[in-house]
């Protein structure tokens, strides 16, 4: 067998031209089958690191009611328990929980102001001494809540990179006063997330579907909220997941353990649940899969040229070698020695062009990231299973070849000149 | 006794029509024999070696290869028999040219299931046989013809087989190189191998001790003595 392989391999090299024009297809068509894939999961990948963002693994989890989520903005429901320690200390000790925070969070229109300054279309939020940690905020300016702040529900407030902008056109606002629901509050830092995350944007269409989260974020101290709003709102959660992966599983667990909180009663239209970004990236991801599919169907045409274009040329080589076959029959070679042979060669020329075809489709995924400034990723074992395709279409169409060599009869094969 | 042939047709189709190549021919070879059979193109020579080498079964007929009856064996039983009993020593050597001298004497050998120590060893000697063991890794292209034909030669008898077959071994060959080929099959024959060798010309028949005319597919004896 070994044998068989190197002479195949000396076989392919002893005929260069031949080899390559007989590989051209099986080339073709494994490069654009790379290709296509590379900027397919090179785009994929994107999306959920759009939507994800870099390396927090944050999930949300909200009360929603028929599947969205309850703006508190339009009336608190009624009936809903705030969350109990037990619950956060439940969720805490979920497996591959990292920590948890829980926190309130409204939309607030036009409800911020520093001097005439309103901030439009933010967030505002009371959150817990972990919240902060939970998504990876770092205090950059200024300090953070302290104990005092938080037991004392201190009127201070902190501001993320995007609301300081906005309010402050790049004053420094740390000690500066902002209007919440018409009280005074002080700000006493600015945060920004540790990894700090830009949605990679090449379509409105991109635009529309990740920027639209970036807004202002102003945050009090949880136990400041019930003086803006009212006592008994629930809370949100927010856990960070020991992976990206486990972020909807992890979701969906604290959901669980919240909801069993809920009053049987209330059970029903409003529930607690976790924000599954994964989801969202999979859905996004299958609107391009169709199209994606046909592609590689395409290519994979160009492999079925590929591999009558080496049946072709291996029948070729049968006729050419009638004596040699001949021969190794005449010295006792039965019929399984001579098709192993040739299927050996089939497969050693496919498997060839599979690799070359391999190395061109991921020169060609790069040259098209170049160009179209389209994402790609390379993946091993797509590679992987596209050598190892290539070499079952060499042994698949190396079969009636094989079978032809095997077949000659030995007298005639040894008299052909 | 090595091979026994006992009334043995071999008709082709040639078309519609049935042409008889061999008619009731039966032969016995002792071991030990060199035999020489003659004829003119188109006589059925070239049929009996190849039903003589299990390349084609008789029509008609009982082939009996050492002690065992062939005339209903499988065609990879054919393959077998042929790689372990008989060796070919053909007119235009058919060695393989990508291959050096010795892996060529070893390819019958590595049909025959052997380890690839004893194959080396087994070539090696023949090798040595036929005057070559200076050059077992030259390829068929840097060999003259009389050192392929001795290379044929020692393919054939390395696997130690029951009967030599030779068609026309000096055929394509100058007279030169053809005496010291015909020399080896003289040798091989003293040392005890079984030689069947078919050819027209009369001057290289007479080197067998026994010579078979054949003609119109019918087998004649003739004694020669030497």
């Amino acid at each position: 067998m070994l044998e068989n392989i190197r002479l195949a391999f000396v076989g392919v090299w002893t005929h260069k031209m031949r080899s390559c024009l007989t590989m051209l297809g099986i080339i073709i068509g494994i490069a654009s089958i790379i290709a296509i894939s590379s900027t397919i999961m090179g785009t994929n990948e994107q999306i959920k690191q759009n939507l994800i963002g870099a390396g927090n693994n944050a999930v949300e989890i909200q009360l929603h009611q028929n599947d969205y989520p309850i703006d508190m903005e339009g009336g608190v429901p009624q009936g809903i328990p705030t969350v109990s320690q037990q619950a956060m200390e439940e969720i805490a000790a979920l497996d591959n929980v990292e920590a948890a925070a829980q926190f309130y969070k409204r939309n607030i229109y036009s409800s911020v102001f520093y001097g005439a300054t309103s901030l439009s279309n933010g967030y505002l939020y009371g959150i817990d001494s972990n919240y902060l940690g939970v998504y990876g905020y770092q205090i950059r300016q200024g300090r953070g809540f302290s104990e005092a702040d938080e037991k004392g529900a201190h009127k201070v407030a902190l501001l993320d990179k995007d609301a300081a902008d906005a309010l402050f056109l790049g004053e420094n606002p740390v000690g500066k006063t902002v209007e919440i629901q018409s009280e005074p509050y002080v700000i006493i830092g600015v945060v920004t997330q540790s990894s700090e995350f830009q949605p990679v944007i090449n379509t409105p269409e991109d635009y529309y579907n990740y920027m639209k989260t970036s807004n202002g974020k102003v945050f009090v101290p949880m136990a400041t909220w019930p003086v803006i709003y009212q006592y008994d709102e629930p809370q949100s959660v927010a856990v960070r997941a020991s992976s990206t992966e486990a972020m909807s599983t992890v979701g969906k667990q604290a959901a669980d353990v919240l909801n069993s909180y809920l009053q049987t009663g209330s059970e029903g239209p409003i529930l607690y649940k976790g924000e599954d970004l994964l989801e969202q990236a999979k859905e996004m991801q299958d609107l391009s899969k169709s199209t994606n599919q046909q592609l590689i169907w395409i290519a994979s045409i160009s492999l079925l040229v590929g591999g009558i274009g080496v049946m072709n040329i291996m029948l070729v080589s049968v006729t050419e070698r009638t004596r040699e076959i001949g021969l190794k029959k005449a010295l006792g070679a039965r019929k399984g020695i001579i098709s192993g042979q040739f299927l050996t060669e089939a497969a050693v020329l496919t498997f060839l062009g599979g690799l070359v075809g391999v190395i061109s489709g991921i020169i060609l995924a790069v040259v098209i990231s170049k160009i179209s400034l389209v994402p790609i990723a390379i993946s091993a074992p797509t590679a992987l299973i596209a050598v190892a395709f290539s070499v079952i279409i060499g042994l698949i169409f190396g079969i009636v070849p094989a079978m032809k060599a095997a077949n000659l009869n030995p007298i005639e094969a040894l008299r052909r000149e | 006794m090595v091979v026994r042939l006992e009334h043995i047709f071999k008709d082709y189709m040639q078309g519609k029509l049935t042409v008889p190549v061999l008619k009731d021919i039966s032969l016995d070879i002792e071991e030990g024999e060199y035999l020489a059979i003659m004829g003119p193109s188109g006589s059925g020579k070239t049929t009996l070696m190849n039903i003589l080498g299990c390349l084609d079964i008789a029509t008609k007929g009982s082939y009996f290869l050492e002690e065992k009856d062939v005339s209903g064996f499988s065609d990879r039983e054919m393959a077998e028999l042929r790689n372990r009993y008989i060796g070919f020593v053909f007119q235009t050597f058919h060695l393989l040219p990508r291959q050096s001298a010795i892996e060529n004497v070893e390819l019958p050998l590595l049909y025959g299931g052997y380890s690839k120590k004893d194959r080396r060893a087994m070539a090696e000697a023949a090798l040595e046989k036929v005057g070559l063991a200076d050059r077992m890794e030259f390829k068929p292209g840097q060999l003259s013809g009389g050192q392929c034909q001795r290379v044929a030669i020692a393919r054939a008898i390395a696997g130690k087989p029951k009967l030599l077959l030779a068609d026309e071994p000096t055929g394509a060959l100058d007279s030169k190189s053809g005496e010291q080929v015909m020399e080896i099959f003289s040798r091989l024959h003293q040392e005890g191998a079984t030689i069947a060798m078919i050819t027209h010309e009369r001057s290289i028949a007479e080197c067998a001790q026994k010579i078979l005319y054949i003609r119109d597919g019918e087998l004649h004896r003739e004694e020669a003595g030497r």
